[in-house]
């Protein structure tokens, strides 16, 4: 139980679930770059769909994920605070960044985001949803994702939201290791640019697909 | 004896009587200050004014002067011992600044630490986290001798680096979360690889970091200013071996 309630071991915690949400995030971008093969992304979600214990498996794993690194994000911020209620008139910070100063605000914004592209895309209940079969019969999700994202202010929403989870982990992907304990002042460098790069490289995998919709590139 | 101009400085100090009392910053000049004094010189001068015109002097703390004890304690311009790399408040030298410069002067602020008065603060927490568990158990009798117990030197260096803490609580200062993790990593790290310290490493790593979150200290969350704020350069990487004590010892 000292695992839930000391300093190291919620850390730990938000640690572990939320390097499961980096492996989420990872995997949701290979599939939704199935998009930019034709029929790929229906074909995708059939499959997909197809294997229930998996999507639920896989679901269940992640709500479990995600409520504890929200339970304690928000309680260990909590106390952060009032461990430095006092602050300095003058500020002169030299290695914290502003993915590691803002990991609440980020986590936050990301949990309303998830709320919003859950009400979208999963259980399509917002106005902009065109929900269709294709010609194989297949739930047309191509179809839908071009619709919403043409519209240029969804698209923007998506791609600020993002750039939010870019910040996010830009500090929290090298964070994982630090506080795993698998760092040393030699990997310590070279384990911030690799989450630096991984999170470059998720922002560009997202964004893509609402920036080629918009620009038109990507036709529906 | 260097012969450069003498320096006139600007100095917002945090003044607060005592520990409940309201705090505020006070300006004051500093007058004639030669680049070859140190920082708390060059208080002591202000200091010699104040009281000559009756004031009460401005109170810090400070003991060897020369960058081992850990006493000093004063955040300059928003930064712990004035953000020199490895540099206590006693060794940074007034050369650092120009005349006509502004300097805030803050004390060490933290829950954990309470102010005293004016820069001075209570870092008792400090030692709580020791008694904790910063020890071995062992009755050692006389002194040992030296080459009785075999350290390899990786090992022994590796220990020396994280026993260069000076427990000034500056990582506490600088971190924007007020935790002691750095300080309770090099104690936790130093004894985790030497055998004598071994033994009690898993109780050790618990027991203080249990302490450190009783005491009021806030929780670590990898910002890294703790490094750059520590007088002798303690690592982040202390901490990450803390965290690997820790996950070791939930396993015993």
């Amino acid at each position: 139980m000292q695992l839930l309630t000391s300093s190291v071991g919620r850390k730990v915690l938000m640690a572990i679930t939320g390097q499961l949400m980096v492996l989420f995030v990872i995997i949701h971008m290979l599939g939704n770059s199935s998009i930019f093969i034709p029929g790929g992304i229906n074909a995708y979600a059939e499959h997909l769909h197809a294997l229930p214990p998996l999507v639920w498996g896989f679901r269940l794993v992640m709500l479990v994920a995600v409520a504890i690194h929200i339970l304690f994000g928000v309680q260990l911020s909590l106390e952060n605070r009032a461990a430095n209620a006092e602050t300095y008139a003058v500020k002169n910070l030299k290695r914290a960044t502003l993915g590691s100063q803002s990991m609440l605000y980020t986590g936050l914004l990301l949990l309303a985001f998830i709320g919003y592209h859950l009400l979208q895309f999963t259980i399509r209940v917002t106005p902009d949803i065109v929900a269709g079969v294709d010609a194989q019969g297949r739930f047309d999700v191509f179809a839908m994702v071009t619709n919403s994202f043409s519209h240029g202010i969804i698209a923007f929403v998506y791609i600020a939201a993002m750039v939010v989870l870019f910040l996010h982990l830009s500090h929290g992907i090298q964070s994982f290791f630090q506080t795993m304990g698998w760092n040393n002042n030699k990997t310590l460098p070279v384990i911030g640019k690799i989450g630096t790069v991984a999170a470059v490289v998720l922002l560009l995998g997202y964004a893509s697909i609402p920036l080629f919709i918009v620009s038109g590139i990507l036709k529906g | 004896m260097s012969h450069d101009k003498t320096m006139t400085l600007t100095l917002h100090v945090w003044r607060q009587k005592g520990p409940k009392e309201p705090g505020k910053f006070e300006t004051y000049e500093a007058k004639e200050v030669s680049p070859d004094q140190s920082f708390l010189e060059m208080l002591d001068e202000v200091n010699e004014d104040l009281i000559k015109a009756g004031k009460d002097p401005i109170a810090f703390d400070h003991d060897c002067r020369e960058g081992i004890c850990g006493m000093c304690s004063q955040v300059i311009n928003g930064a712990p011992h004035g953000g020199m790399e490895r540099t206590t408040v006693c060794q940074l030298h007034m050369r650092m600044f120009k005349d006509g410069d502004t300097i805030y002067i803050e004390p060490w602020r933290a829950r954990a630490f309470p102010i005293v008065k004016d820069l001075v603060v209570d870092r008792g927490a400090l030692d709580k986290i020791i008694q904790a568990g910063g020890y071995t158990s062992a009755h050692t009798g006389g002194v040992a001798d030296g080459n009785a117990i075999l350290v390899p030197k990786e090992v022994a260096d590796y220990a020396m680096d994280a026993a260069e803490c000076i427990g000034c609580g500056a990582c506490v200062a600088g971190c924007p979360n007020g935790s002691a993790m750095l300080f309770t990593s090099a104690k936790v790290s130093q004894l985790a690889v030497l055998p004598q310290g071994e033994a009690e490493a898993a109780r050790r790593v618990c027991a203080m970091t249990e302490e450190l979150k009783a005491q009021g200290f806030g929780n670590c969350t990898n910002h890294y200013e703790c490094q750059a704020s520590c007088p002798k350069g303690i690592d982040v990487k202390f901490i990450a071996k803390l965290n690997r004590e820790y996950l070791k010892a939930l396993c015993k």
